[in-house]
């Protein structure tokens, strides 16, 4: 998620004679073109909160205190504490480091298995391409939710359980995307000068093609975060992915629902969290797509200018 | 025609099989030997022997699978371990639950986005357009349980409107049959509302850049006849085919909102299901999913060629 996010940013060598502004000029401009980046500040907190939770989440959030059960926000707990006396804000910051990674494991594992797959397929075509086109086709016949229960159902409930459910579940979708992308790759004049002259397969496949088929796959990885923690939270909402007493939002939720007449403010901070990281990437997906759309390629090369100058 | 739904037909039979040979895998996915899993570690080697044989376990596996397949194929996919009953049965009982749930949530969904989507492309209303971008954002962004807790927290306990879960039989109490509906159909079709919303925006501005919207114009129909039964016949066939997924979103989102509302639908079966490791119950509702889903899907794509006559002459 980091590089996604900060790629304006990072992959910007700073000190670079440039004849136009200053990076970080440009990437404000940027900003300023597209609002919808500021969200990646948002994005940027929680991986903050999840990286330093045990520096800035201000109780541990396993520790409970039967005294203060069930408590509305107070200038000691800003957003109350559960059933069990633990401090939600701890819980929540805590449950960012579960939602984020169980999204970026599945996203990485389903994402890389997906593209090499396509990428496959498009290249040998044949029976190969026939083989896993059947294969993604079986993959999504199936509503996804479903499939990941079932498998769910099967290894037994826990979040490494759940982050391999959540991988094959996407893997069609990279499939099919880097599949389409390969073919257009291909048949290109510089992957057949790289084929005659001998160049192996494997590093045609990962030099030639992966970077040029990177784009949309990156921008597709930032909608499928959004899913993937999405899903995530409504399995361990459901009970089936992160176990008691592991803070995880979904069930965090989950404790709250049992509360809700009474103490209706118990679901606010973690339901708030979901939404807030949901909101984030697909705004952040959406700038990035912007970015991307060949469309807007004038401004891919303002920003890109020094990387693909130095690169190629 | 016939030979393009022949096709269709031909080229889903191998999927059909991977998907029931995906199915019939999961109880292999399962570590060790199911049938300890299910019986607990102090069940005696007879029970255990017993158990395998009943999930047809101490066979070759491409074995088992030609059985539970042909089994399958008869309409009979084993017994419940959990329910004292066949899995068929359990699933037959419990699917007009679902099937009442996911159509009214598809209805609710259309008919809110239908209206709103003619009214944003034929009216450049920028407080429409924040409207359909901020709900578009909600619609992905509040996961449905969610939206099902404030739904409950507002209606069910606050206003006490509705009841906050629970199902009554439409034949025994027509009306709090449909009192008991509301929530859950509200929770389970917003988060679709927006996609449906986009593409018959997108599509309308399409439709109505064509000669043929100027021309019933120019006739002097009435902008009303020309919106409604000009324009929006042919915005709405984009829209097949996002029914067509949607059904995949409605059937992943029942079983959650079925668990939340209590409604004793498919979904909810498979949830409960999976916490008891009723692996042929689970099997069961997959493969009904994932062949409902497949049909709907087939359908969605004849019916295409069928709406659409410039499909079917450049196939021809």
């Amino acid at each position: 998620m980091a590089e996604s996010i900060s790629l304006p940013e990072s992959e910007e060598p700073a000190g670079l004679p440039i004849a136009a502004s200053p990076w970080f000029k440009r990437v404000l401009s940027e900003f300023r073109h597209n609002p919808r980046w500021w969200f990646s500040l948002v994005l940027l907190a929680f991986i903050l909160a999840a990286i330093f939770a045990p520096l800035v989440s201000p109780y541990d959030p396993l520790a409970y205190h039967p005294v203060i059960t069930a408590q509305p926000p107070t200038w000691a707990h800003l957003l109350g504490t559960d059933s069990l006396g633990r401090d939600q804000l701890s819980r929540i910051i805590y449950g960012t480091r579960v939602s984020l990674s169980i999204g970026l494991i599945s996203i990485l594992l389903g994402g890389l298995t997906g593209t090499l797959l396509g990428m496959l397929a498009a290249y040998f075509k044949g029976w190969v391409d026939q083989l896993i086109a059947i294969l993604v086709d079986a993959l999504l016949a199936f509503p996804s939710l479903l499939l990941a229960l079932a498998i769910i159902a099967a290894l037994g409930p826990s979040l490494i359980n759940l982050a391999i459910a959540l991988a094959i579940v996407r893997v069609p979708i990279y499939a099919r995307l880097a599949r389409g992308q390969t073919l257009q790759v291909v048949s290109q004049d510089y992957i057949m000068a790289a084929h005659s002259a001998g160049t192996h397969t494997l590093k045609i496949l990962t030099r030639h093609i992966l970077p040029n088929i990177f784009g949309p796959l990156l921008v597709q990885a930032t909608i499928s975060v959004s899913l993937a923690i999405l899903d995530e939270s409504i399995f361990s909402f459901l009970g089936l992915g992160a176990q008691p007493p592991t803070p995880e939002w979904g069930a965090m939720i989950n404790d709250a629902q049992t509360f809700l007449a009474s103490d209706p403010w118990m679901m606010f901070g973690p339901a708030l969290a979901i939404v807030l990281v949901l909101v984030s990437l697909n705004l952040v997906g959406d700038a990035l797509r912007g970015l991307l759309d060949p469309r807007d390629a004038e401004r891919i090369t303002m920003i890109f200018r020094t990387t693909r100058g130095g690169s190629s | 025609m016939a030979r393009y739904i022949v096709q269709r037909l031909l080229f889903m039979l191998p999927v059909a099989l991977l998907v029931s040979f995906v199915t019939f895998m999961l109880i292999h996915l399962v570590p060790g030997d199911p049938a300890r899993v299910l019986l607990g570690e102090e069940a005696t080697p007879q029970t255990v022997a017993a158990l395998q044989r009943q999930l047809g376990l101490d066979k070759p596996l491409p074995q088992q699978f030609v059985l539970w397949l042909g089994q399958a194929l008869h309409g009979n996919l084993g017994d419940s371990i959990q329910l004292q009953q066949p899995v068929s049965q359990a699933i037959f009982q419990r699917l007009p639950v679902t099937l009442e749930l996911g159509l009214a949530a598809l209805i609710f969904s259309v008919g809110l986005a239908i209206p709103l989507g003619v009214y944003s492309a034929t009216h450049r209303n920028h407080w429409l357009e924040w409207l359909i971008n901020v709900s578009t954002l909600v619609g992905t962004a509040i996961p449905n349980f969610v939206l099902a807790l404030l739904l409950i927290f507002l209606f069910a306990v606050t206003l006490r409107f509705f009841p906050p879960g629970g199902y009554a039989p439409f034949t025994d109490d027509p009306m709090n049959n449909l009192r008991n509906l509301v929530l859950p159909m509200i929770a389970l079709g917003t988060g679709t509302v927006a996609g449906n919303l986009r593409q018959i925006n997108a599509s309308m501005t399409e439709v109505l850049e064509h000669d043929y919207i100027r021309t019933a114009r120019a006739k002097g129909l009435s902008e009303r006849r020309v919106n409604y039964v000009h324009a929006l016949r042919n915005s709405l066939l984009p829209l097949l085919t996002i029914i067509g997924i949607q059904v995949g979103a409605i059937l992943s989102g029942a079983f959650v909102i079925e668990s939340i509302f209590l409604w004793p639908g498919i979904g909810k079966l498979g949830v409960d299901s999976a916490f008891a490791k009723d692996y042929p119950v689970v099997q069961g509702v997959v493969l009904l999913a994932a062949f409902s889903y497949m049909l709907i899907n087939l359908l969605v794509d004849i019916s295409y060629v069928f709406l659409d006559p410039r499909i079917r002459l450049n196939r021809s």
